[in-house]
């Protein structure tokens, strides 16, 4: 530790006004405070410092979100071994397969070993990118503005990969990530101060930008020309047999995005999260009862042509990104809704919202990224009417 | 029946929302929307005029314009369509007026907090856009009821969410040269983003 302090302090003359580096101060920074904490301290009276600031918080939110990167560096492994064995291949193509040949660890997917790896050579490239291209974005902003770079940004590259179906192209999601850390952030001031959820951002542009590559049947199998559909799409299309059980998808051993299949691991995420206070409950619970008073609804309704009016809320909870974005990305503090009274009814927003979507409208199996994305918008009216309520209250309370 | 109402209704408000699926009325949409309270006033105010407006354009399109429509009056094959445009903007200028006045005679404290903004109503394309769409898509009497009225609630929704969001964003530190109506712009269209979660539902 005394080593790492003294390196850094060694070198800050470098970044500090007048040094060579001057403009590179906000990556200088970065790096302090992601490993010691920072150096000032408050001077004057008044002020009670929580040992939580922005940056544990931060930092909270990626410790949750680790059982969910390893089912995706697990699963997405697996689907890719399970997909060669079915069409009868011994061995992926490409240099991903070469890679793996070479360190002689095979393609059974059985292995827990060759899954992990398989699946980390589509996780980690992925991720690479994101970091190294919304890393770029942002210590551009950081070096012009004279902003710190926050650890936001961790958390943000984090979760767009695992939204991501594992075959992405490269450039696609290095172009996602930069129009979800430009404008979905950093032209609002950086984080803390973007009105929508930068990752969600991203991954809605994709989604519009490139509807081939981010959904259908074909995507979600990281095998050249496999078409695996997601359960959620066997669900809402009649012609495709149900072909995992209710088990399995709750684990997260399903097609899909790569973070995203394991209800599971976000529910591990979501105990940290309320453990620590970090993530709202409110918001949680209140999509969890959203999603299934509308489910309920729909099941009561039924249907003769739209095979998803059936779906219980059991389903619900486990299929598409349901249980991720509403544990990770609903809850983002910044985009979400911050009164207490206000987070009841963006969460049941949010929730009813998603059942709806996923069952009424064709052109999107899956709901739950724009429907957050919508909560987001109205978040700010929907604290604004509870903060001038309490406002009224209080008023009224202290006018006699 | 009622049903085919309610579609209608919720398709315009949400899957087909005047200001983030066309992006009709941006004028006001943008200049009026810095305040959560001016933006609900000319909200409702549009929401009203857009109600009255789009029945009444849709009568006269039955019963004076439409190709043949004046066989009631024993003229058969007059066809009046082309002064559709002026008609639909005279008549909108006239129920805003109307509006404006009866507003100032009997619910002062709504007329002074809407100002400027009934008049600007006139101009303002979401409410012209609602006649068109009506006549283009032939809606009957009761439907364009419904269209007007579902129409304006979703114009007035989306003004309001846009202002809620603006006020929140005074906390934001927004890059000199995007400040005003560039930051608002890429707001809006971050908001029609969101929006396109309803696009593409049947009803």
């Amino acid at each position: 530790m005394k080593f790492l302090r003294n390196i850094l302090d060694k070198q800050e003359k470098h970044f500090e006004k007048g040094g060579k580096l001057e403009k590179l101060f906000p990556l200088f920074e970065a790096t302090d405070t992601l490993l010691f904490t920072t150096g000032s301290r408050t001077k004057t009276a008044s002020h009670v410092r929580d040992a939580i600031d922005l940056k544990r918080m931060m930092m909270t939110v990626v410790i949750a979100l680790v059982p969910a990167v390893l089912m995706a560096l697990y699963n997405t492994g697996f689907q890719a071994n399970t997909g060669l064995e079915q069409i009868g291949l011994s061995a992926a193509e490409g240099w991903r397969g070469s890679l793996i040949e070479a360190m002689g660890i095979g393609f059974d997917p059985k292995n827990l070993l060759a899954n992990v790896i398989h699946g980390a050579l589509y996780f980690l490239p992925l991720y690479m990118i994101t970091l190294a291209v919304g890393g770029f974005w942002e210590v551009v902003f950081a070096s012009v503005r004279k902003h710190e770079i926050n650890e936001g940004f961790l958390v943000t590259s984090l979760l767009f990969p695992l939204i991501l179906p594992p075959d992405l192209p490269f450039w696609q999601a290095a172009i996602g990530i930069s129009f979800g850390v430009v404008i979905g952030k950093e032209v609002f001031g950086g984080v803390g101060m973007n009105i929508l959820n930068p990752a969600l951002v991203s991954r809605a542009f994709l989604f519009f930008a490139y509807p081939a590559q981010i959904s259908g049947d074909k995507v979600w199998v990281a095998v050249d020309g496999m078409s695996k559909a997601t359960p959620l799409a066997q669900f809402s299309d009649a012609s495709i047999q149900l072909t995992t059980t209710w088990w399995d998808a709750f684990i997260g051993l399903v097609p899909g995005s790569m973070g995203e299949t394991s209800a599971l691991a976000c529910l591990i995420g979501a105990a940290v999260l309320i453990i620590s206070g970090v993530g709202s409950w409110r918001i949680m619970l209140n999509i969890l009862i959203g999603m299934v008073v509308m489910t309920s609804i729909f099941n009561l309704i039924g249907s003769d042509t739209n095979a998803m009016f059936q779906v219980t809320p059991a389903w619900h909870l486990v299929i598409g990104g349901f249980a991720f974005g509403a544990v990770f990305m609903a809850t983002d503090p910044v985009s979400a809704s911050m009164v207490p009274k206000g987070q009841i009814y963006y969460g049941l927003l949010i929730g009813i919202l998603v059942v709806l979507i996923r069952v009424v409208n064709p052109a999107f199996p899956e709901g739950m990224m724009l429907a957050i994305l919508f909560g987001n918008v109205f978040a700010p009216i929907i604290d604004k009417v509870f903060i001038n309520k309490n406002i009224k209250r209080r008023l009224a309370r202290n006018a006699g | 029946m009622l049903e085919h109402y309610l579609s209608l209704i919720v398709k315009s408000i949400f899957i087909e929302n005047m200001a983030l699926a066309f992006f009709l009325g941006m004028c006001t949409y943008l200049a009026v929307s810095k305040k959560v309270e001016t933006a609900f006033g000319l909200g409702i105010a549009v929401v009203v005029v857009q109600a009255i407006t789009v029945p009444v354009n849709n009568l006269l399109f039955q019963y004076v314009l439409k190709e043949g429509a004046l066989s009631w009056a024993g003229l058969e094959n007059v066809d009046l369509s082309f002064l559709g445009l002026i008609t639909y903007i005279g008549v909108i200028a006239a129920m805003v007026q109307i509006l404006e006045m009866a507003l100032d005679k009997f619910v002062p404290s709504l007329y002074n907090a809407l100002g400027i903004f009934l008049p600007l109503i006139t101009v303002n394309c979401a409410i012209l856009g609602g006649s068109l769409f009506m006549v283009e898509r032939d809606y009957n009497f009761p439907e364009s009821i419904a269209y007007g009225f579902g129409s304006g609630i979703g114009w007035a929704l989306a003004i309001v969410a846009l202002a809620g969001i603006r006020e929140k964003m005074k906390y934001s530190n927004v890059p000199p040269g995007l400040r005003g109506l560039g930051i608002t712009f890429i707001t809006v269209g971050l908001m029609a983003i969101a929006f396109m979660l309803f696009s593409g539902i049947q009803l």
